[in-house]
């Protein structure tokens, strides 16, 4: 469908080519694993489009012009760490404050590049470097997806990126010119749909008992941390809380086996 | 279109802390072996992290939030993302049309 779309008029039919040499092939099946990536994320476009532009907005209330909230969206690329350093944003601003917060919310990200690079056979090793610097929460949970069907390709991850990357920036910038023409975004639910997204993955993840176990730890630790804990501890407390029911569990269910 | 020496440090700060974390991960398991538990326990992080990110959400924020979790969750039993989604979205602004 993609295909079809993406050809015009004058440029030769795909057939013609690859029939004669193999390279095409291959450039071919790049090309299809580029545009499985971005139909893959189509969905969570239209979810991140919003908050986009309501993290622009908020960035305008804080005194940042459209060229810092584009700037912080490109180089940061963490929707969750940039609306954090939001909340705790001064004049003039404070690298350290803002810079030790991003390292705490994004801390989690290194238990997903953990998670993520032993699905990487596909990717040289300047490939997965590059590529790790992309791992907003969005594209890790598809990629994850991904890899739990079919072989994680260099092509389908960049698939996944770059509509999003550019959906994130653009909208950002659009969000913080538009400022206050924007309408309340919780009156609309929009803030909602990245949590919602969310809950469907985790249902995708469900293997059984198991992954009630490590649901149940993390959701527990993540709220009990978050009523008594002042910032975003939650995060990094439910994902090892989780991570510790895993271990118990295996190795319980080690030591039934063997005795 | 002007850029503050003070907020462009800041940016740079926050981008280096997050490049970090994106990369420790993958340095990571360059110097430790992957065998038995510590492979269980990497298969764990995906909804560890997910469930951690959304349960104050889930749990802890109201009434029409708990609500519109368990429709998008009951929903994704059956439907497509985008769907289940959606439904979520909906329930979450008609529960607080309605005050709840």
């Amino acid at each position: 469908m993609g295909v079809t779309f993406l050809q015009d008029a004058s440029s030769p039919p795909a057939y013609d080519l690859c029939s004669h040499r193999s390279f095409d092939v291959n450039e071919n099946a790049r090309l299809q694993d580029f545009l499985g990536g971005m139909r893959a994320i189509a969905p969570l476009i239209a979810a991140v489009v919003p908050i986009g532009l309501v993290f622009g907005a908020v960035a305008a209330t804080k005194g940042l012009t459209p060229a810092e909230a584009g700037l912080m969206s490109t180089l940061v690329f963490a929707g969750g760490s940039q609306f954090v350093a939001m909340d705790i944003w001064t004049h003039p601003a404070s690298w350290a404050g803002v810079g030790f917060a991003a390292l705490l919310v994004n801390i989690r990200h290194v238990l997903m590049s953990a998670s993520l690079g032993t699905r990487m056979g596909g990717f040289g090793p300047r490939e997965r470097y590059l590529a790790m610097l992309f791992l907003a929460d969005e594209i890790w949970a598809m990629a994850e997806f991904r890899a739990k069907v079919a072989r994680l390709t260099p092509a389908w991850f960049a698939g996944l990126v770059a509509p999003f990357y550019l959906a994130w920036v653009v909208s950002g910038i659009a969000g913080a010119a538009l400022g206050a023409f924007l309408g309340d975004p919780v009156v609309l639910g929009l803030d909602f749909a990245f949590p919602a997204v969310f809950i469907v993955l985790v249902m995708g993840f469900w293997k059984g008992p198991e992954t009630g176990a490590v649901l149940f730890a993390s959701g527990a630790a993540a709220v009990a941390t978050q009523h008594f804990v002042p910032g975003v501890w939650y995060i990094a407390a439910g994902a090892v809380a989780g991570l510790v029911a895993a271990v118990v569990s295996g190795s319980r269910r080690g030591v039934e086996v063997a005795s | 279109m002007s850029v503050d020496l003070a907020t462009l440090l800041a940016i740079l700060a926050m981008a280096a802390a997050t490049a970090l974390t994106r990369l420790g991960g993958l340095v990571l398991i360059r110097h430790v072996s992957l065998e038995g538990s510590r492979r269980k326990a990497i298969e764990s992080i995906p909804p560890a992290v997910l469930m951690a990110v959304v349960a104050p959400t889930a749990l802890a924020t109201g009434l029409a939030e708990t609500i519109a979790c368990a429709v998008t969750a009951f929903a994704a039993l059956r439907l497509p993302m985008l769907v289940s989604v959606a439904l979520g979205v909906v329930s979450v602004a008609s529960l607080r049309a309605f005050g709840i």
